[in-house]
């Protein structure tokens, strides 16, 4: 069996007419949980915004592949639908649609079945405990009014309810206090299982430190330069990007 | 019809064209001797015999109007102005003939009845053909009825308000609208008498080259409360079609009327129509306007706050696609002290559609103390379409808390990524954020018209991407 869930191949993508990624590879197997770091700039969240094909980016050349299929050209509400799940760095607001509608509605999308809605608010319920929301921010709009804080979370909970394969967090942590950096941690740790994979994209270590993490990779100028494990982010938390930069 | 599943939706239902069979259809065009044959042929008193000529008179003296939509593809000598159905009035559906019935059966009239209203009236072509009310309200002095049963029956509540609210010499096609009127609703609501339960009228326009005028009279006497309904559409035909309606509201002291209105005339359809409240002391109308038909729609409700302490609230949204023209908004007059006015318009065009946002803010010199905010939001959902805002804001006192805010903006790609990426796709993502744009109005209708404004917005956009 073939155990491996993404696998980006040579990966060049412009965006705004400028190269950003250049020749980028990456593997990712279930069960795994993988680090993207890098300096502001280097094409992290272009990483992200290219393996959910945004159409503002332009991929030049090379390919992604999802559980043995080509991805590369796929509409990005098929290849959420395969089972890649992105939050988002600054998700959108959202007036007029309710958390729970939307995340009603998305189920329904992603699974194609109809979601009894008494059941599925107690789901909801039970995750929102878990990450500290306010049960009253289901019948809130989504994403409107929410701090900063709480649209992070509430990524999170569409990650929980949603339930990809491989999730990708865009800087999910930037911006966030300790307790809720623990918490965007606690909402991992329950997605995670043996079948499906993570792959976070941060510029800092912070929220390494409730996680069990797999690989660590470090992007800069558009290519992974080097893969390690945990410690490699321990030094680039010491030693900056500098000499990645030089070589 | 279904009107719980938003998926499943017939469009045919609102096209639905029955042969043009009439009892009696007037020859085209606007004489003196034509209005006397409509009057002859509704055989109503000689006072309002004479009102339809006078007015006929100032509709031949005035001018069209020299802003807003272009009417010049309007040939009053190309339209039948009473077009009277094969059918009497009548009290119950099956004495209605098949055919009309059949059309307001698939329109789910009959089936909102028996739900969720206490009344209904049904006007095919210039005629009501059905009305109702519960017997529990008629207990209560509740009058619902089609217009000239009213004119007949109870000239002493009609005569005294009948085109006062909305003066003949207002425009053009309320002087139109003065001569050949037919059909429509009048309401009256007692003292204290509060009616929990929404009432409706639905028009429906079926003959092609004709015009539907039909008079809508509601007087909600002090300390009583009334919800109204009132839907209209029309089969599409090659050939202009024109409504020219009229609503006048009565809003005595202390008293309460919500009136909300679904409207989705076909696109050959110059929907030129007046509305107008006055509004008594401590009372209060709501607006509630969803208007997606039409080629061309020229329609400005107005409150006028008469009474200290008078409140007034209007939320509308307009929908334009390719070859609509919707020049809408709202008016409002503070004529008292402590008055108030909340005012929220919303307007999506695609396809090349225009939206224009229209309207008119009085506070007079006596009105002090007085709110208004205004909020008026326009989307467009391609290059293509247009949207504009023009508002007039006449403010004769320093004693007044104003406040106005308009927005214009395109559905961000960002935000359909966004959507997308949770695995709706784009139609569906552009759909949820219109429905969600015109949630605010949506969720002051009752329910099943939510469902049907949904059904519209669903229906509008599914030509409109890709």
């Amino acid at each position: 069996m073939n155990n491996t869930l993404l696998d980006i191949r040579d990966l060049y993508v412009n965006a705004e007419g400028q190269e950003i990624l250049k020749g980028l590879n990456l593997k990712i197997n279930k069960g795994e949980v993988h680090i993207v770091m890098g300096p502001n700039g280097a094409g992290k969240s272009t990483l992200a915004h290219s393996i959910l094909n945004n159409p503002t980016y332009e991929k030049e050349n090379g390919e992604i592949i999802f559980e043995e299929e080509d991805i590369t050209d796929s509409k990005t509400d098929e290849i959420a639908r395969k089972g890649i799940f992105m939050s988002f760095q600054l998700p959108e607001e959202i007036p007029g649609v309710s958390v729970t509608n939307f995340l009603k509605y998305a189920r329904n999308k992603m699974t194609g079945k109809p979601v009894r809605l008494m059941p599925f608010k107690e789901e909801i319920r039970g995750y929102m405990e878990q990450l500290d929301i306010n049960p009253s921010n289901m019948e809130r709009n989504l994403n409107v009014g929410f701090s900063g804080g709480e649209k992070k979370k509430n990524e999170i909970l569409q990650m929980l309810v949603l339930n990809p394969k491989l999730a990708i967090l865009d800087e999910t942590d930037s911006g966030l206090d300790v307790d809720a950096i623990r918490t965007v941690s606690k909402g991992i740790q329950m997605y995670k299982n043996d079948e499906n994979a993570v792959l976070i994209i941060t510029h800092n270590a912070k929220i390494l430190e409730n996680l069990k993490v797999d690989y660590v990779h470090i992007l800069v100028d558009g290519k992974i330069v080097k893969t390690g494990t945990e410690e490699l982010a321990g030094q680039i938390e010491k030693e900056g990007y500098g000499k990645y930069k030089l070589e | 019809m279904k009107k719980t599943n938003v998926e499943e939706i017939n469009r045919n239902i609102y096209d639905i064209k029955n042969e043009d069979k009439y009892e009696f259809k007037i020859r085209k065009g606007l004489t003196p001797d034509i209005i006397a044959e409509i009057s002859n042929q509704k055989q109503e008193a000689e006072w309002m015999r004479e009102f339809r000529l006078k007015a006929l008179e100032v509709y031949n003296s005035l001018e069209l109007p020299t802003w807003g939509p272009d009417l010049s593809e309007l040939n009053m000598d190309e339209i039948a102005t009473y077009v009277k159905p094969k059918s009497k009035l009548n009290s119950s559906w099956d004495d209605v003939p098949d055919d009309i019935k059949n059309t307001f059966e698939s329109l789910g009239i009959p089936e909102a009845e028996r739900k969720s209203l206490a009344g209904v009236g049904a006007q095919y072509d210039s005629e009501v053909v059905y009305h109702s009310i519960k017997e529990e309200l008629v207990k209560q002095g509740v009058i619902y009825t089609d217009m000239e049963t009213a004119v007949r029956d109870y000239p002493e509540l009609v005569k005294p308000y009948f085109m006062k609210c909305v003066s003949v010499r207002d425009h053009k096609f309320v002087a139109l609208h003065g001569a050949v009127w037919s059909g429509g609703s009048f309401v009256y609501v007692p003292k204290g008498v509060k009616v929990d339960i929404p009432l409706q009228s639905y028009f429906r326009l079926n003959s092609p080259e004709a015009g539907q005028f039909e008079h809508t009279l509601i007087i909600v006497d002090e300390g009583a409360s009334l919800q109204f309904v009132e839907g209209c559409s029309a089969p599409k035909y090659n050939k202009v079609n024109l409504h020219a309606g009229c609503v006048e509201l009565y809003v005595k002291d202390n008293a309460y009327l919500r009136y909300s209105t679904i409207e989705n005339w076909s696109k050959n359809m110059l929907n030129l129509n007046t509305k107008r409240a006055i509004v008594g002391k401590n009372a209060q109308v709501d607006w509630v306007s969803g208007s997606f038909g039409s080629k061309i729609s020229m329609l400005y409700p107005m409150s006028i706050l008469n009474g200290e302490g008078a409140k007034t609230e209007f939320t509308g949204i307009s929908f334009a696609g390719k070859g609509q023209n919707l020049d809408n908004g709202f008016k409002v007059v503070h004529n008292a002290p402590n008055t108030s006015s909340v005012i929220d318009g919303k307007s999506i065009s695609k396809n090349g559609g225009t939206c224009t946002y229209r309207s008119l803010v009085r506070i007079s010199e006596n009105a002090k103390n007085s709110k208004c905010s205004v909020s008026c939001e326009s989307l467009m959902l391609d290059s293509l379409s247009k949207s504009d805002t023009i508002p007039v804001n006449d403010i004769r006192t320093d004693d007044v808390e104003f406040s106005h805010e308009a927005k214009i903006g395109k559905i961000s790609d960002k935000t359909i990524f966004y959507l997308m990426s949770r695995g709706l796709s784009e139609e569906d993502a552009k759909a949820m954020i219109v429905r969600g744009f015109a949630y605010p109005i949506s969720k002051e209708l009752p329910i099943e018209y939510a469902v049907e404004m949904n059904n519209l917005i669903n229906l509008e956009l599914e030509g409109a991407i890709g």
